[in-house]
């Protein structure tokens, strides 16, 4: 037998196992923020009057709208799954897109919210956050933090539901083999689900 | 020759080593997905790093032979640390035996062909190089090397001007390297095993790996946003960790040792299987108490994960704290001593052949259980109060590291890189080079337990008079054992080219799955998925006649 060029390695597929993947990279997620949670719960446990005090400078109505906006997603792309699994391509396709949209809507405002703040010298370093309490110095730390690193996980996501939607055009992704797209869909999921914790956490316990 | 003892390439198999698919040379290596590839591509890198940590670590010992300056400065040698602790730690005593023969191994012990997830096997081994040149870079970078020690303790590491920013990214990179093998093994535990192999009858070794895995996917993601937030800290001065700020600072060494001291279980673990797998071999026994070498790896990782505060005894803790801490400590030990005692109770009326993979494993089992007593020691908060930060604390976890986790390495390494190569090493020359490994290492490191004791601190550049013969022994002691490792290393590196070539499928007569296979193993482990009927260490039942019969 020549030993110039072998055969192929044999194709694997494991849908559970993939999902399974999934699951513990996402477990490994939430022990990520958990770390910044256990940094809140303790700091807020030192500081009960100056967290208070600081949650109320927070726009309760942006956050309730990302909040109504990042639900939505979560259907979305649910559906998105739904469609595949019936075999509409199309349909698939357009909500993922729409979830995309969303995805960005929600960065929008949170870039709004956020200039906003910096307009007022409330961030790390500046002059105005600096002149405030020192429980309200850890909140905006922790709120700057905790929310850049979850609209970093936003825009990750975006990313990876635009290779979605690539890999169903290209038919990668299909009505008997959607585990990718159910994967990506578990990782949004993940990151609505910690919206849904930081955002009571910073905007309605005042 | 036996029918098993036909060369890979008489009937017309073709190993891993040999294949060529979609690319060749060196793109064969760097872009292959195979697992046992990818172990070697481990195995390389991790050597190279291994020698950086030895060379630092022989820099330092030279510069404490006497007190004030000998060769260094005190800038130079804060740095020297550093590196050292951050190379070993990170780079070789972590991922070493999960990531090479765990890598290698472990789908071939439990009859698969590759991984879960093989793509992401090899996207684990770039991060890993990308993490280590990453350490590496900001050696070179202006600002010089992190002073920090390996621990980054803030509020220093927040304050210093050396380039910590890279090394605790390097850190957190290599970090998530580990989450993703620990994700993958836990997967291709769960999923790839082969029909029959149910988990008691999985190899002892796969067990420890199991254990390994869930810590390695639990702990290291609270490392990384400890790390992500200093770098942040650095970056922007949120004032997280900061007192000024409202910070605080213990509150960064508890979220570091949740990692931190489960990592310790993520090096020490699959040594343990190792030894696991290599005393029933040699000793020609069934495994005494194969359950409670399982259920104590589990055991272990579990309760290693809750002691991380016996850390910081003196850094501020309530009195319950300190209790509980030191109780759980002490609560660790049992498990550890359930292994060592079945070691031992294997061993015992074993017919013991000292090749040099059980060399290895008789001084794991001597210097852990030194090192693992003194840890009871430490767990004892009157004592530790006398101990902490004292070279005392060195001398232990280099019992425990290098002892545990390096010999147990060095056993992996002489057990089964015949299989990996299908070459054998000069195992006169192994000897001789763990005899000196061996005695360098107690000669290095037993004198910092009597002088830590007396009250040497960790870390000085300088030290009192009094304590130079210490010194001076340690360091004689650290000329012996880097001769007895490049005199070990050498006869590995010559082997792998140049030694005696091996077609035997079981060399040592294991009975484990990756001795049923060919040597080197194919590209794919096995062309039939095997039924598996036995249990892994049935050496009772085994029939010693064929094994003498294929020694012929």
């Amino acid at each position: 037998m020549s030993t110039q060029e072998h055969a192929a390695a044999h194709v694997h597929r494991d849908d559970i196992g993939a999902k399974m993947g999934m699951w513990l990279f996402l477990f490994t997620e939430l022990l990520l923020f958990g770390g910044m949670f256990f940094l809140y719960s303790v700091y807020r446990f030192v500081n009960q009057d100056a967290f208070h005090l600081a949650a109320k400078e927070l726009n309760t109505i942006i956050g309730m709208f990302n909040t109504a906006i990042l639900l939505t997603s979560s259907l979305t792309m649910a559906i998105s799954i739904a469609a595949i699994q019936k075999n509409n391509r199309n349909l698939s396709i357009f909500f993922q897109l729409l979830t995309i949209v969303l995805a960005l809507g929600f960065m929008v405002n949170k870039y709004f919210e956020w200039s906003a703040k910096i307009h007022h010298g409330i961030f790390p370093g500046g002059e105005e956050l600096l002149a405030k309490s020192q429980g309200e110095i850890l909140f905006f730390g922790l709120y700057y933090v905790m929310t850049g690193l979850h609209g970093l996980h936003v825009i990750i996501g975006v990313v990876l539901i635009g290779f979605m939607t690539r890999l169903t055009k290209n038919g990668v992704i299909r009505q008997d083999s959607y585990v990718k797209l159910e994967a990506a869909g578990l990782y949004w999921h993940l990151v609505d689900i910690i919206w849904i914790f930081l955002f009571p956490l910073f905007y309605l316990i005042t | 020759m036996s029918s098993e003892a036909i060369s890979t390439n008489k009937n017309g198999y073709v190993s891993y080593l040999d294949y060529k698919g979609k690319h060749t040379g060196f793109l064969g290596w760097v872009l292959s997905t195979d697992h046992k590839r990818i172990g070697i591509l481990y195995l390389i890198a991790l050597m190279v790093f291994f020698a950086v940590g030895v060379t630092f670590g022989f820099l330092m010992r030279l510069e404490l032979i006497a007190p004030g300056r000998t060769i260094m400065d005190p800038q130079t040698y804060n740095s020297i640390f550093t590196l050292h602790g951050v190379i070993m730690i990170f780079l070789f005593v972590i991922p070493g035996l999960p990531a090479v023969f765990g890598n290698f191994f472990l789908p071939i012990m439990i009859g698969a062909k590759d991984v879960a997830f093989p793509r992401l096997n090899l996207l684990s081994w770039y991060l890993y190089v990308a993490g280590g040149l990453l350490a590496i870079l900001s050696i070179l970078l202006p600002g010089g090397p992190a002073d920090t020690g390996w621990t980054f303790y803030i509020p220093y590491s927040v304050r210093t001007g050396t380039n910590v920013m890279f090394t605790m990214f390097a850190a957190f990179i290599l970090g998530f390297s580990s989450i993703l093998t620990g994700l993958n093994f836990v997967t291709t535990i769960h999923r790839l095993r082969a029909p029959g192999m149910t988990w008691f009858k999985m190899p002892l070794f796969t067990w420890s790996l199991y254990a390994t895995a869930w810590v390695q996917v639990l702990a290291t993601p609270i490392i990384g946003i400890t790390l992500l937030l200093v770098v942040i800290e650095r970056w922007l001065g949120v004032g997280l960790f900061d007192p000024s700020l409202g910070g605080d600072p213990v509150l960064f060494q508890h979220l570091f040792w949740i990692y931190s001291h489960p990592a310790v279980y993520i090096m020490i673990l699959p040594a343990m299987g190792i030894v696991s797998e290599i005393i029933p071999v040699f000793a020609r026994r069934t495994i005494f108490g194969y359950k409670f070498i399982a259920f104590s790896s589990i055991a272990i990782a579990l309760f290693g994960s809750l002691v991380w505060a016996h850390h910081m005894f003196t850094a501020g803790m309530s009195n319950t704290g300190q209790f509980i801490f030191s109780l759980l400590t002490m609560i660790v030990a049992i498990p550890s001593a359930i292994k060592v005692f079945n070691w031992t109770a294997t061993l015992y009326k074993g017919s013991i052949e000292l090749a040099p993979p059980m060399l290895y494993v008789l001084a794991f089992i001597f210097l852990f259980s030194i090192g693992g007593l003194t840890g009871i020691m430490q767990g004892v908060l009157s004592i530790d109060i006398q101990v902490h930060d004292t070279s005392f604390i060195v001398a232990h976890f280099h019992y425990v590291m290098f002892g545990g986790t390096g010999f147990g390495i060095f056993a992996a390494l002489h057990y089964w890189l015949p299989k990996m190569f299908a070459r054998m090493y000069n195992q006169k020359v192994a000897k001789v080079a763990f005899w000196l490994v061996f005695v360098g290492f107690n000669v290095l490191y037993f004198p910092m337990f009597v002088m830590g004791w007396l009250g040497m601190p960790r870390r000085y550049y300088d030290y009192l008079p009094e304590f130079q013969p210490y010194h001076l022994t340690s360091t004689v002691g650290s000329w012996i054992l880097v001769l007895g490792l490049i005199i070990m290393f050498t006869n590995l590196i010559v082997s792998m080219r140049k030694g005696q070539t091996i077609t035997k499928w079981n060399i040592w007569g294991g009975e484990t799955l990756e001795w049923k296979v060919e040597t080197p193993p194919t590209l794919e482990n096995f062309d039939d998925i095997p039924v598996v009927t036995e249990r892994p260490y049935e050496y009772r039942e085994n029939d010693l006649a064929e094994l003498e019969k294929e020694a012929k």
